[in-house]
């Protein structure tokens, strides 16, 4: 078999490459990304976020009635039964299935936060418990909001001091 | 050998495919192609007690088959060329230790597969080597991790995502014997049209294999129908779609012969979850030295062009804001007898 | 009564959420981001406890509730101590999510094994 056979005279071969600009191969890409289908994902966030807070909101109750807390206490045991109900779930390996269906659901509650958490401690481990473990915790997208997200409260309060300028002395 | 137009070569030796390795792990097991591949492991972990040690595992036992259904011994491969998606591509490197054989590393992201076949290929024809052998790897979890986020973590993937392929692929090369053999190849240069998402690599890699198809083209005086099938290696399907508006809006008759990709064909769409298809070193590996070289043995297939694509991002320079830049090799594959 | 209320304010919110990653195109990490920069904002503007009062956990259990308490707690430590409080406050009022996360987490790191 020839490996190089001529081309028939006549006939101009493609130029060697690409002649679209960057900015039309772009525009071009965007069309052929698949839609997402924003409406379902947002009714299953919705149902998935709400279900949460429904079990939160239980558990809360649980802590008023049962435990005696105040409804203002009770805050914090609630959150942290909730991060330990996530954090399990990781471990099981089953919060990542949720997650893929649910969206937001499942993020923007305070699962979220500790899944995030969770599946970075779990993940690193093989690094050992100090760098890796401790070390990249951190690492799932978490240390951005934490940080970014106590800048802004600092920020908002800062505006909140100029708004009420008899704070700034305290002593209230 | 010698060199054609300004970037391809012509392997007037010829060198063989003596045989091939390719494992591959469960999940890889439940798609279509499962029974070309040598060895399909049950668990993803394969038995190793970290994903970068099942990583390395896959690579050494690829190797290994590649060379025993050969009927050579390990230290009769002169070279080993090998990578893999890996920081300083530790998977190859680790798993070389094991072989003990000389080695050369590549990087070419998912284009290590015909990144490392070509440089074999060329090794053998030049007369470097009797024998050389080309490796790749890739795995889920160690991607996820590396590239992505802890495995465990719960976030959506969106549907132009791709799944990393769990596997590993060689191929060892001779200057005779029977089996397919490696014809010509072209290497790629690195081509980015400034596309950033890298939950969307199709549509970065897709130019890459546009510019070095036409380029293999022109350098060999080649056409399409030259071939029976011309196969990119994990654009899957939005990069796939792109390359055909690309090839049409360049004139290229990609239509007289047929136009797959490997990450279309690994996994069964409708069974397994992975958006838009696989992607992986080891996607265009196994499905290459398993699949379609078994399709070849079979006499289905009689000249093949393999296409692999590759992005070259790091996690930092995506977080520094810059874009995805992409390359892809092509090595042509032709049953026959030396 | 409260569980239905917690329900449709928590789904609204990740509502939000979904929308900022679907239609706005955030990845997760900024989404949220903006979520907890939000509940800040809101509990500045005196919104978020009136919420917190009608719908429960709906609105302490998604994110923007810690943005909502790092102001809270630069709010309290503000009034008692002047302008220093908001450096001081800020963790005060979060620290028991957080220790609960760390903890909790490196628990499941003894006792857990990635599944991929």
């Amino acid at each position: 078999m020839a490996q190089n056979r001529k081309k028939p005279p006549g006939k101009k071969p493609p130029g060697r490459g690409v002649s679209l600009s960057p900015e039309e191969y772009r525009t071009l890409a965007k069309q052929a990304e698949p839609k997402r289908n924003a409406f379902a994902n947002a009714v299953r966030a919705f149902l998935v976020g709400g279900l949460i807070c429904v079990i939160g909101q239980l558990v809360q109750t649980v802590y008023i009635e049962w435990f005696g807390f105040e409804k203002k206490e009770a805050g914090n045991p609630t959150v942290a039964t909730m991060i330990l109900l996530s954090v399990l779930l990781t471990g099981f390996g089953v919060y990542d299935k949720i997650a893929q269906w649910a969206g937001a659901g499942t993020a923007v509650p305070v699962t979220g936060f500790a899944n995030s958490m969770a599946s970075a401690a779990i993940e690193h481990r093989s690094e050992g418990f100090v760098l890796g473990v401790g070390g990249k915790m951190f690492k799932g997208g978490r240390p951005g909001r934490s940080s970014f997200g106590t800048v802004a409260a600092f920020l908002v309060a800062i505006v909140y001091m100029m708004f009420h300028p008899e704070l700034i002395k305290g002593g209230k | 050998m010698q060199l054609m137009g300004r970037q391809s070569w012509l392997f007037d030796r010829r060198p063989v495919i003596l045989a091939t390795g390719t494992v591959v792990g469960p999940f890889e097991g439940q798609g279509p192609l499962a029974a070309d591949f040598d060895h399909v492991h049950d668990e993803l972990s394969i038995g190793q007690d970290s994903w970068e040690k099942a990583e390395r595992a896959l690579f050494e036992e690829a190797a290994q088959l590649a060379a025993k259904k050969a009927g050579i011994a390990m230290d009769q491969v002169r070279f080993l060329v090998g990578g893999d998606l890996m920081n300083q591509i530790i998977s190859s490197t680790f798993a070389a230790r094991t072989l003990a054989v000389p080695f050369i590393g590549v990087f070419g992201a998912c284009s290590t597969s015909m990144l490392s076949l070509a440089t074999a290929a060329m090794l053998v024809d030049a007369g470097g080597a009797p024998y050389a052998m080309a490796v790749t790897c890739s795995h889920n979890a160690t991607a996820e991790k590396q590239f992505r986020y802890p495995t465990e973590y719960g976030s959506q993937k969106p549907p132009t995502a791709q799944f990393t392929v769990t596997g590993a692929g060689a191929a060892l090369l001779g200057r005779s014997g029977s089996g397919p053999v490696i014809t010509a190849a072209t290497i790629g240069k690195i081509v980015d049209f400034g596309v950033k998402d890298p939950f969307n690599m199709g549509a970065a890699m897709a130019p890459a294999a546009v510019d070095t198809i036409l380029a293999h083209m022109n350098d060999l005086n080649r056409s399409p129908d030259d071939y029976d099938l011309i196969v990119t290696g994990d654009l899957s399907k939005v990069g796939h779609r792109l390359a055909l508006e690309l090839f049409a809006r360049e004139g290229f008759p990609i239509d007289k012969t047929v136009y797959s990709d490997c990450g279309m064909m690994i996994y069964d769409y409708e069974k397994q979850n992975v958006q838009a298809g696989a992607s992986g070193c080891a996607c265009s590996a196994v499905v290459t030295y398993g699949h379609l070289l078994n399709r070849m043995k079979k006499g289905e297939l009689k000249r093949i062009l393999v296409v692999a694509t590759g992005a070259l991002l790091s996690t930092i320079s995506y977080q520094q804001g810059e874009s995805i830049p992409c390359i892809a090799h092509a090595v042509a594959i032709e049953s026959g007898v030396n | 009564m409260d569980l239905v209320r917690a329900f449709l304010v928590g789904g609204t919110i990740c509502l939000v959420g979904q929308l900022l990653m679907d239609v706005f195109k955030m990845t997760a990490p900024y989404a949220m981001t903006a979520l907890v920069v939000s509940g800040a904002v809101l509990d500045g503007l005196g919104w978020y406890d009136p919420l917190i009062e009608f719908a429960g956990a709906g609105a302490t259990v998604p994110i923007t509730s810690f943005g909502n308490a790092l102001f809270h707690g630069a709010l309290q430590e503000l009034e008692r101590y002047g302008w220093i409080g908001i450096i001081t406050g800020m963790f005060e009022v979060t620290s028991a999510g957080i220790s609960a996360a760390i903890i909790f987490s490196f628990l499941a790191a003894l006792v857990f094994r990635p599944k991929g």
